[in-house]
């Protein structure tokens, strides 16, 4: 079992998750992004557990999960009242704190 | 004295409570508070009055006492008592200024009679005898200066008490200013005597220590004797500043004519008897300071004698009745100076005039401002003429104002203006002469001046007509004070002179003299100085009898001169007053320009540089993510290469 495949692929993972944040312009989308570079530092903190056979690692992933559990509700929250006033769902259209 | 001086604060206290109620009373007293003033003026003149009688009773050696009230500032080595001195110099200032001073109160009762604002006059007049008696009965020059900038500032009260018009505003302004300039002789003079000897009351600097009281200051081995030549001078020199200042002298002198804007009593008490008589009191004063100093006292000399001539040359040529009068006050206390600065032979001559001018000078004022009164204050005398018909009275306490000015003898005037001219006789080499000589040509055009004074308002024919003025005596409140003033003028010259009883009164306070012989005999003096007051005089009357033309005549250069002042506020104008406004001019301009302009162009430019800095900010989200990705990638890429590179390079 090589560590370097696990790091690789999170590093795929997560650098797909902050392509889709910075390309994409439907709130969605990028929620979707942001999740997926949160699930690749959660392999990352999975794959070290195991190999130090240290739980510290396995706990933290958990902690990510329930953060971002949360967050989902949070962001959707804001995502469904910007879409209800707006009629759209891209970020780019959310830019009132522009200079 | 030691067992009555714990009543002499009440001296001050009684004006000084006056003046508080009158201020804090409001308009519920306007109908008879100026009967509060007034008692308190009298309650300070009788308890005057009663410390006079315990002093004369008492033992010449006893006549100096110090009375301690409260510690009033403690800095480093600067310990400032508040303290009091009862002696017989400021005991006969108490009685001029509380005997004169109660006089003009009730003169003014009537005289401000129709003035809506009387009780906020009466409380400025208690103010001023309050700052007066501060100021003669201090006993150091901190306490002094007090009194000092007091009396000031009732000054620019008073002169300006009718601020409404703007002339009588510039004119308290203006003497507020140039008093200023005198106060800073003061303020010097004190910085050098406490730098020198580390003491400001008179104890310490002019009495000996253990000799006690009563020594007299000639003798005096306080702390001033410790003073070198220049210092003395340099204090000497500061509080000739101080004293030119107050008392209107060359060059200060400006701000004496333009006072007379106030109301005719107060001309009479502060701008004649009292307040501007005050730089004479300091160096009396100070005279132990001035006797160490020849330089200094050379310099008062020459101050007195140019302003005395000055004065009356100003005199000569003025129409307005109460600016005439002012300008033989600047001349006559040119006679002052000028006996002050010739040592302790004059200091006693000084002050005595002093007292006797203060009497007549304060009787002619109010006659004059009798005469306006009776005039519609009408102050031209060029439409005065034959008034002694109208309102005789005033006429016969101004006459013997008149004599007594012009030191008729035996009137007041003649007792201590000849003496001072003695005085001015004495001496070695070129002074006497010119002094002398100068005082004596001064006594010719004073009597000049005043006999053109009296002729042309009580004598001559009428110039004014009946429908259109009426003039009329003065109310009995008015008349009285005149009167009484005109009984001293008569009599309080002789008096005091009998036997030298004055010079021997004030011995406590400016030491005992041994009499000089005068360069010319005393008879030759006496004689020449009446013949030269008699020519004046005839003259002055020959000249305005007939004919006073409504229009003055273009005059002579000197007339024309004398009529702007001798050119005094072009002087000021040119010397002091149009660089200011250059310096003023310069400093706004650099002040716009340079400092402002500054700041303007800094806040422009970091105003330019946030709006450029504010294009970072685009509102877009993505733009966000992407540096904060940019950041972290940056971030990381340094700490791999420190990790990389760092331990070799720290190898």
């Amino acid at each position: 079992m090589d560590i370097t495949n696990y790091v690789v692929l999170a590093c795929i993972l997560f650098a797909i998750g902050a392509t889709t944040v910075l390309l994409r312009r439907n709130a969605i989308v990028v929620f979707m992004g942001v999740e997926l570079m949160l699930n690749a530092t959660n392999l990352v903190f999975v794959t070290f557990a195991r190999i130090h056979g240290d739980l510290t690692g396995q706990v933290l992933a958990f902690f990510v999960m329930v953060v971002a559990a949360a967050e989902v509700v949070v962001g959707l929250a804001i995502i469904v009242t910007i879409f209800r006033t707006r009629r759209s769902a891209s970020v780019d259209d959310v830019n009132l704190l522009h200079g | 004295m030691n067992d009555v001086i714990g009543y002499a604060p009440w001296l001050v206290g009684f004006p000084l409570v006056g003046a508080a109620v009158l201020l804090l009373g409001g308009r519920a007293l306007d109908k008879w508070g100026h009967w509060i003033g007034v008692l308190a003026s009298s309650a300070s003149a009788l308890l005057g009055g009663w410390l006079l009688f315990r002093m004369i009773g008492a033992d010449p050696a006893e006549r100096v006492a110090d009375q301690r009230l409260w510690t009033w500032m403690s800095a480093g080595g600067l310990d400032v008592d508040l303290g009091l001195r009862l002696d017989p110099l400021s005991m006969t200032f108490v009685m001029l200024v509380t005997f004169v001073g109660t006089l003009i109160h009730f003169y003014s009762v009537e005289y401000m009679a129709h003035d809506p604002h009387r009780r906020r006059f009466f409380a400025y007049l208690n103010l001023f005898i309050a700052a007066m008696l501060v100021l003669v009965l201090a006993d150091s020059y901190l306490v002094l200066f007090v009194g000092w900038e007091g009396v000031g500032l009732a000054s620019y009260l008073l002169i300006g008490f009718w601020d409404h018009k703007r002339p009588n505003a510039v004119a308290a302004k203006k003497a507020f200013v140039m008093n200023r300039v005198g106060d800073m002789g003061l303020i010097v003079a004190m910085a050098l005597l406490f730098a020198h000897t580390g003491a400001l009351d008179f104890g310490t600097l002019f009495d000996a220590g253990d000799a006690g009281a009563g020594e007299g200051l000639a003798e005096a081995t306080g702390a001033v004797s410790t003073l070198d030549q220049g210092t003395a001078t340099a204090v000497g020199l500061a509080l000739l500043l101080a004293a030119c200042g107050k008392s209107a002298q060359f060059p200060l002198q400006a701000w004496l004519g333009d006072a007379m804007a106030g109301p005719t009593p107060v001309s009479a008490l502060i701008h004649a008897a009292t307040m501007v008589t005050a730089g004479v009191y300091l160096l009396v004063r100070s005279g132990p300071i001035l006797d160490a100093a020849p330089t200094a006292q050379l310099v008062i000399v020459i101050v007195g004698t140019v302003t005395l001539i000055f004065g009356a040359i100003i005199g000569c040529a003025k129409d307005d009745i109460k600016k005439a009068l002012a300008a033989s006050t600047m001349s006559q206390i040119g006679y002052m100076m000028l006996a002050a600065g010739l040592g302790p032979v004059g200091y006693a001559f000084a002050i005595f005039h002093l007292l006797t001018h203060g009497f007549f000078k304060a009787g002619l004022f109010l006659g004059a401002g009798s005469v306006m009164h009776g005039m519609k204050d009408e102050v031209n005398m060029r439409g005065f003429g034959a008034l002694r018909r109208v309102m005789p009275l005033t006429a016969w306490s101004m006459f013997f104002g008149w004599l007594a000015i012009l030191g008729i003898p035996p009137f007041s005037g003649f007792w201590s203006k000849d003496k001072i001219i003695e005085a001015a006789f004495t001496g070695e080499g070129w002074q006497p002469w010119v002094f002398g000589g100068a005082a004596l040509i001064g006594a010719g055009i004073t009597a000049f001046y005043m006999t053109r004074l009296m002729t042309m308002t009580f004598w001559g024919r009428p110039r004014w007509t009946e429908p259109e003025y009426h003039p009329h005596e003065s109310p009995a409140l008015m008349v009285w004070p005149q009167v009484i003033l005109a009984v001293g003028s008569i009599a309080l010259g002789g008096v005091l002179a009998f036997g030298d009883v004055f010079t021997t009164w004030l011995e406590p306070s400016v030491g005992h003299v041994e009499h000089h012989e005068p360069v010319l005999s005393v008879p030759v003096l006496m004689g020449a100085t009446i013949a030269v007051v008699v020519v004046g005089a005839l003259v002055g009357y020959l000249m305005y009898r007939r004919d006073v033309p409504a229009e003055a005549p273009r005059g002579s250069v000197l007339t024309r001169a004398a009529r702007r002042d001798l050119f005094q506020d072009t002087v000021n104008e040119g010397l002091v007053m149009k660089p200011g406004q250059g310096v003023t001019a310069v400093l706004v301009t650099a002040d716009t320009g340079v400092v402002a302009r500054g700041w303007g162009v800094l806040a422009v430019g970091l105003a330019g540089l946030g709006a450029w800095l504010r294009r970072a900010q685009t509102g877009y989200v993505r733009a966000y993510a992407a540096s904060m990705a940019a950041g972290v990638l940056i971030i990381g890429a340094v700490i791999v290469l420190v990790a990389t590179l760092g331990p070799t390079a720290g190898a």
